[in-house]
Parts: C-alpha cells; structure tokens; sequence
C-alpha cells in the first residue's frame, strides 16, 4: 500500500540548476517572492515570466509536474480570481447584474493576480523538484547558523528535520502493517461515517506513537554511541560547495531585481 | 596478558532504590583480552545486553568499575575517547540509522568527531568496502535486507577505527542468510584488521569459534571458557534456557545412550567424521 512512496517530489537529473548550492537556490527563490509581490507594471511580468521560463528550461524539469502543483490549490486560485473579480468596484463596467459588478479594472487585476500566483508555485516547485529534501535541509542548517549566535538551534532543526525524513518510509510502512494486524482482528478503517471513522483511527494512532517513542529512545542511544554530540565541531562528508554555476545564477538574479525595480520607478509600459 | 576490556564486580540497578528493583547486572566480572574475540551469551532478560552498554559508557556501573583500553568509564571527560575505542551495533537496523543514504549514515559518525571531509570520503569508501557494500553506497538504506542494513550499521562503527566493537544481538532480526553473513564479517574484522569482537547473542552456534564463552543468567555471570569445554556442560547449559549447537547436542545424547564418541565436538562435520571412525 505504501511501498512505493516518494517523498518530496525531487526529479533527479543533471542540470545546471540541480548542481546548484542549495544555499543560493533558497536565496534565489525567497528573493524572487519577494520581488513578486512588488511587479506593478506590464513590462515587469513579462520580464518575471521571462526570468521562470529561463530557469525551468535550464532545470530540464517537465513542465507537467510544476503544472501538478498547481491542482491541488485550484480551488484558492479560483477563490482569489473571483474575490478580485467582483470586489474591484473602480473602472468601467463591464457586466452588472444585482448587486455584483464585473469592470475591466477588476478582471485584469484578477488576471495579474492569477498569474503571480502561478509563477509563485511554479518557481518554489522548481526549487524543491530540484533539490533532494536532504540538501535542502543541509541549505536552511547553513543559512541559519549565523543566528546560532543568539542561541537559535539551527543545527538541532536541521538534525530534526534530516531524521524526519528518514523515518517517513518506516513510520509508513509500520502504519500499514498495524492497520493488518488490527484488521485481521475485525478492526475496520473504511466503513461508518466520518466519525467512527475518526474512532477507529485511535488504536492505530496510539500504537504507533508507543512504537515511534520506542524507535526514538533506541535511536537516541545508537546516536549517542556514534559519538554525537551536537552540532559543536562537527564537519561533513559533502560540504557544500560555491561553483561557478552558483555565480551565475546570482549575478542574473540580482540583474533580473535591478530590472523589476527600474520598471517600477521607470515606468516604461 | 594485554586486556583491553576489565570489568570488575560490576553491579548495576535502573532503579537506584534496590528495594524497587533487582539489580540488572550483580557483581559481573569479566576480561577481554586484546584481538580476541569474546561471545558473551544468555537468554533474554539475563542482563546481556546491559553488559553491553556498560562497555562504552552509556551505562555507568552502580557498584564496580570497567575499564575501557586503559580508562575507566566514570571518567567524565573520557566518554568520547571510550566511545571512539569501543564502537557498537545494535539490535534493530532500523533504530541505529540517521541519514537517508547509505554513505551519508556511514559517514556520521566521523561527522560527528570532526574528521575532515576528505579523510572522511576515504574511510567511508574503505569501511564500505571492507563490509562489501560498495555498490549500495549512494542508495537508501530503506530498501535493503536487514542484513545488508546491519553491514552499513557495522561500516559506520568501523569507520571510526575502533579497537574493539560491541555486537549487541546483532543477528536477531535477521533470517539465517543475513545472520551468517554478519558473523563472517565480524570474523574477518578480527581476523585482518585484528579488531576486538564481543559478540551479544543468544545464538549458540555464533560463539563456536570465539576464543571465550561468557554466560550470563540472572544478571550474574556464571560460567565461562572455552567452546569445546563449555559446550560439554549441555545440562547446565540446557538449564539456563540455552540450547547448545546441534552437533554437540546429539554428540552428547549418543554418549549417554552408550555410544562410544566424544562430547566435546562443536560442528556437523566434526560429528559426521566421529560417526564415521565408529567401528
């Protein structure tokens, strides 16, 4: 049932982006939201989308799958694009009926809002269809640690984090074999209504919790075995590693910012 | 003789009220001698396995005292060092695993003391090859069989470069292939790389070649020895809830039912040649 689970969605390849260091992705990608959220101007979404079309491309990412990330969420999407249809009452007006009113004012600002939305999504898709889960983590340990001054624990959320990841496959697998085990018992998990389908759910749960404080005590004793001690002089295997690729990326990221803000004080369009 | 584990009249209580509890380990005393290798036996609940983490400091003794190559473990600051000596894999692949990939997980460990990165990419690459899981190196552990999940767990301790390495019930959750698998690959590493095995088990036929039987019952260590002496004593054995190595078993029942063989055979071909001189 769950054998062949994938968590994250990462889409191994060998582009210029996937070799980039995680560090700048994060970087890239909290910059690009930002400068997102800032567009104004025509000429700044045709630039916005030129910059995601440039980096899907170089990411060799099929663009069905960022188009998958989109599905879940197309009900907000659908929410919002109505919300700013019918919430706009400047310009002129296009279609009253009742008390609602539709102006063009309205539907392009619905439109424009729609397509930011949608370079959002597919830029943060990109970033994590890119990077392993594993890296990333590696990424947000290294850009945190300077709070390490002001006793922020970012290497023991890193460590969190990595071990998070590596007990999904197992925690799941667990799952489904309690889920037998109490079924062949005369347990039932798919009939009754939504209520005694929650019910029936509490035995699962809490033998799971049981055997997942059990895995966590035994782990903590093998990792105190192997010497760990914190995040405290510790070093890596793969440290992570600035290349050329990740200049690039930088430089054209800082270019594509200087554009979106010339355009929003110039306005050219 | 050149010990390179001494436990002294060690007694140790998880409760430290001994009206609560019974003692888990009481007045255990045992020696280990260096490049040995050491099979410490028992059934489950005898206190084996607390033997076991007393010899890297993860339990430290109530009474008594155990010394570590030449540091006792109430030594505080110490606690590194011992556990760099001493390395250890435990019962469960799954629990002893922190990373999601093979090399990534052998590499924790010297992750973990500071090595720097390319002297770690060397000793993991070696300590890989010498458990023969070269190829799995870049796959995730989870879709391995137990036994090859317990050689990473193994290549993880070895690449630390330990002297001696604790095997706590490193066999009882795999199927016989995985088992035999993992005690030829704990005979090796004592046999070229002169590393110091002390084998945890309840599998007899683990510590047929093991220089010394410790047996454990009760918390108590009550006999040890030889193979080929301690496997004599099958009623003994037998009595403590441990059975002894098929050969020997029935090499022993035939003594008794008056066949003229001896008592002292360990393996099936030792017996099978016994059978054979019988006129």
């Amino acid at each position: 049932m769950f054998k062949d689970v994938t968590f994250g969605q990462y889409y191994p390849s060998d582009s210029v982006v996937h070799r980039m260091d995680p560090r700048f992705k994060l970087v890239i990608a909290f910059a690009f939201i930002i400068v997102l959220f800032m567009i104004n101007s025509f000429a700044g979404y045709i630039t916005a989308g030129l910059f995601v079309f440039v980096c899907v491309a170089a990411a060799k990412v099929p663009v069905k799958l960022l188009f998958k990330n989109i599905k879940p969420l197309w009900f907000i999407l659908l929410f919002m694009f109505v919300i700013n249809v019918f919430f706009t009452r400047s310009g002129n007006v296009l279609f009253s009926f009742w008390i609602l009113k539709i102006t063009d004012e309205g539907l392009i600002k619905a439109v424009l809002m729609l397509i930011r939305i949608v370079m959002l999504i597919f830029f943060t898709g990109l970033l994590t269809l890119t990077t392993t889960p594993i890296s990333l983590t590696v990424g947000i340990e290294s850009l945190l640690s300077p709070l390490k001054k002001i006793k922020f624990p970012a290497h023991e959320l890193a460590m969190m984090m990595t071990i998070a990841l590596r007990f999904i496959p197992t925690l799941m697998e667990e799952t489904d074999k309690i889920m037998k085990a109490q079924m062949a018992r005369g347990a039932s998990f798919d009939t009754g209504n939504l209520y005694q389908k929650a019910k029936s759910m509490i035995p699962l749960l809490i033998t799971l919790f049981v055997s997942a404080f059990r895995r966590a005590d035994e782990l903590a004793l093998a990792m105190t075995a192997r010497c760990y001690n914190g995040g405290e002089g510790r070093t890596r295997m793969n440290p992570l590693k600035v290349s050329g690729v990740d200049y690039a990326g930088a430089v054209m990221t800082v270019l594509f910012i200087a554009a979106m803000i010339m355009f929003n004080y110039v306005h050219v369009i | 003789m050149d010990n390179i584990i001494e436990v002294k009249n060690v007694t140790y209580r998880y409760e430290e009220d001994s009206k609560i509890q019974e003692a888990a380990l009481d007045g255990v005393s045992l020696e280990v001698e260096r490049g040995s290798f050491v099979a410490v036996i028992g059934h489950n609940g005898s206190g084996k396995s607390t033997l076991a983490k007393h010899l890297n400091a993860l339990f430290l003794p109530s009474e008594g005292t155990v010394i570590v190559d030449g540091i006792d473990t109430h030594n505080e600051e110490a606690v590194w060092q011992i556990r760099r000596t001493a390395g250890m894999v435990f019962q469960n692949p799954d629990n002893q695993m922190v990373a999601t990939v093979v090399e990534e997980d052998v590499a924790f460990g010297l992750e973990n003391i500071g090595v720097p990165s390319p002297e770690i990419r060397k000793r993991v690459d070696e300590a890989l090859e010498t458990v023969g899981m070269t190829k799995y190196a870049k796959s995730s552990p989870y879709h391995l069989s137990g036994g090859q999940k317990q050689r990473i767990s193994i290549a993880g301790v070895l690449a630390m470069q330990p002297k001696v390495i604790i095997f706590d019930e490193v066999t009882a959750m795999l199927d016989p292939v995985g088992r035999t698998g993992i005690i030829e690959t704990a005979k090796k590493l004592n046999k070229e790389l002169g590393i110091t095995i002390i084998n945890i088990t309840h599998y007899m036929e683990e510590s047929i070649d093991a220089d010394m039987i410790y047996v454990m019952n009760d918390g108590k260590c009550v006999a040890h020895g030889k193979p080929r002496e301690l496997f004599q004593r099958v009623e003994f054995l037998t009595e403590l809830g441990l059975t002894v190595p098929i050969a020997t078993q029935l090499a022993y029942s035939l003594n008794k039912a008056g066949v003229d063989i001896p008592c002292n055979l360990l393996t099936i071909d030792e017996l099978a040649e016994a059978l054979c001189r019988l006129k």
